[in-house]
């Protein structure tokens, strides 16, 4: 089995497979990993979080389902939903196919610093590759 | 613990499968998309390894009728040599032991085909069954054979390309008949909905099997993919739908459980003696969202539980099967409880969809 992720090195991550991106405007959006996607199969459904909605970090706040099963998006960083993609209720399948471009829901972040916190690439890849054995 | 293996493991890697364990068993679950694979059977063909699976013979005199006491179903259905019935066998006390099927070969020959996960028991079972009532009786399991199961509307024809040398034996077969062609036993079953064979043949020789058929245009097809086929077709999963704590007429059964002939066979006592009080229908979602197992439905006549759930690529909805009070009727809408949110589902005839076609 390959385990050779496909990690774009400007994002940050999450133990929990969650990708974040900052944005121009300073919130961040949220999508699961490539690795998350190859686990879970073919999606079917996501259910994003409400706008307005304040989340604690690690806070479940999201499902992703594949044919499969369903998974748990959690908040990566404390903060606020400011917007969610509205595109993936017709077309959840583009999590498999662009799992990076394909973002789930973006939160004004409570601490900036936060954000900058979270793991890179390189130790995301750890993460992977240690529940691989 | 390590994993059980087919003998088709390494050919499964080599295809780049996707490995899970399913009940002990190192199985492919996919070899890329799901969904994929469950349109390549509805609308050409696909091949799946149930090596997993145990092939047992009943043999000697008495056969029949010792098949007749053990089952629910009434193996006097079978007259036409080859011909296959789907039963479940019970316990005394009407818990379901495991669903299977039986070939009729001979008056001194039944096969038996049961689950990987019950193939233990069973045949433990059989044979206690046998030494109290037909001693006779050689109840063997035949762990030196393989199958392959070949389904979709292409299947038969994709079979015979690559065995020409059975085709003459076995394009006469009915549905749900099996032909013994020596090195291969060849029936027309399948856990799919669509047409097809199941072949049985020695496991020194599936390896390249797979590969023949491979080379002729049958892809691989993973489990996933072979749990939403026979969800979509209506067709039971032991340990899920039913098992030894559920009544086989609580679970969509009764067309296989002979209560009316006079025969006695084991568990009938215990049916007759406690008539259901629920049953299993099929769901169509109505609501965004996915049907999982175990979710609780909300009917106007009580509570009922989900047996199976998921996704139909057919439909494109999320399909279930749940059992619930008698009282449900088609068309019926419920709520079923998903996560914090009730979600609203109808209650429908299934199965869902067969032969490449929805049905809902």
């Amino acid at each position: 089995m390959s385990n050779s992720s496909n990690l774009p090195s400007n994002l940050k991550y999450t133990a929990s497979h969650e990708w974040v991106r900052t944005e121009a405007d300073g919130s961040i959006s949220i999508g699961i990993t490539d690795h998350a996607q190859e686990l879970l199969g073919d999606m079917v459904f996501v259910e994003a979080p409400a706008n307005g909605r304040k989340l604690k970090a690690k806070e479940e706040c999201a499902v992703v389902e594949s044919v499969k099963a369903a998974a748990d998006v959690y908040a990566p960083v404390a903060g606020e939903v400011v917007a969610a993609n509205s595109a993936l209720d017709n077309a959840p399948e583009s999590i498999n196919s662009d799992p990076y471009g394909a973002w789930i829901f973006r939160m004004k972040p409570d601490n900036a610093a936060d954000v900058a916190a979270l793991m890179d690439a390189a130790a995301y890849q750890a993460v992977v590759d240690s529940e691989a054995h | 613990m390590t994993l059980k293996q087919t003998p088709l493991n390494a050919a499964h890697r080599a295809m780049g499968a996707k490995m899970v364990d399913f009940g002990g068993w190192d199985m492919p679950v996919n070899y890329g998309s799901q969904i994929d694979e469950h349109h390549q059977v509805r609308n050409d063909c696909g091949m799946f390894d149930v090596c997993h699976m145990r092939v047992v013979d009943a043999k000697g005199d008495g056969v029949r009728a010792f098949l007749r006491y053990l089952l629910a179903n009434n193996a006097d259905k079978l007259t036409l040599p080859g011909k296959a019935l789907y039963s479940a066998m019970l316990r005394p006390d009407g818990g379901v032991i495991d669903d299977l099927i039986i070939y009729f070969m001979t008056e001194q020959w039944f096969r038996i085909v049961v689950n990987a996960g019950t193939a233990d028991k069973d045949i433990a079972w059989m044979k206690q069954q046998a030494a109290a009532h037909a001693p006779q009786l050689a109840i063997t399991s035949r762990d030196d054979l393989a199958m392959v199961a070949v389904q979709g509307p292409n299947a038969r024809a994709r079979v015979w390309q690559v065995l020409p040398q059975t085709k003459a034996a076995t394009e006469g077969l009915q549905n749900f008949q099996a032909a013994d062609c020596g090195e291969y036993f060849i029936a027309r079953t399948g856990y799919t909905g669509e047409d097809g064979f199941e072949v049985m043949l020695l496991k020194s020789a599936v390896e390249a099997f797979w590969y023949a058929l491979n080379q002729a245009g049958v892809k691989p097809i993973g489990l996933g993919a072979r749990d939403t086929l026979r969800l979509e077709a209506g067709m039971n999963l032991y340990g899920q739908d039913m098992d030894e704590s559920i009544n086989p007429l609580e679970a969509g059964m009764a067309w296989t459980v002979d209560l009316k002939s006079p025969r006695d066979f084991i568990g009938k006592a215990a049916l007759l003696a406690n008539p259901p009080t629920r049953k299993l229908v099929g769901l169509v979602l109505l609501d965004r969202g996915v049907l999982r197992g175990h979710q609780q439905v909300h009917t106007a006549h009580g509570e009922g539980e989900i047996t199976s759930g998921s996704f139909s690529p057919t439909l494109e909805k999320s399909i279930a099967l749940a059992r619930v009070p008698n009282g449900v009727q088609i068309g019926d809408t419920v709520q079923v409880a998903i996560r914090d949110k009730m979600l609203v589902a109808q209650v429908v005839k299934y199965p869902f969809a067969r032969h490449g076609k929805g049905l809902i």
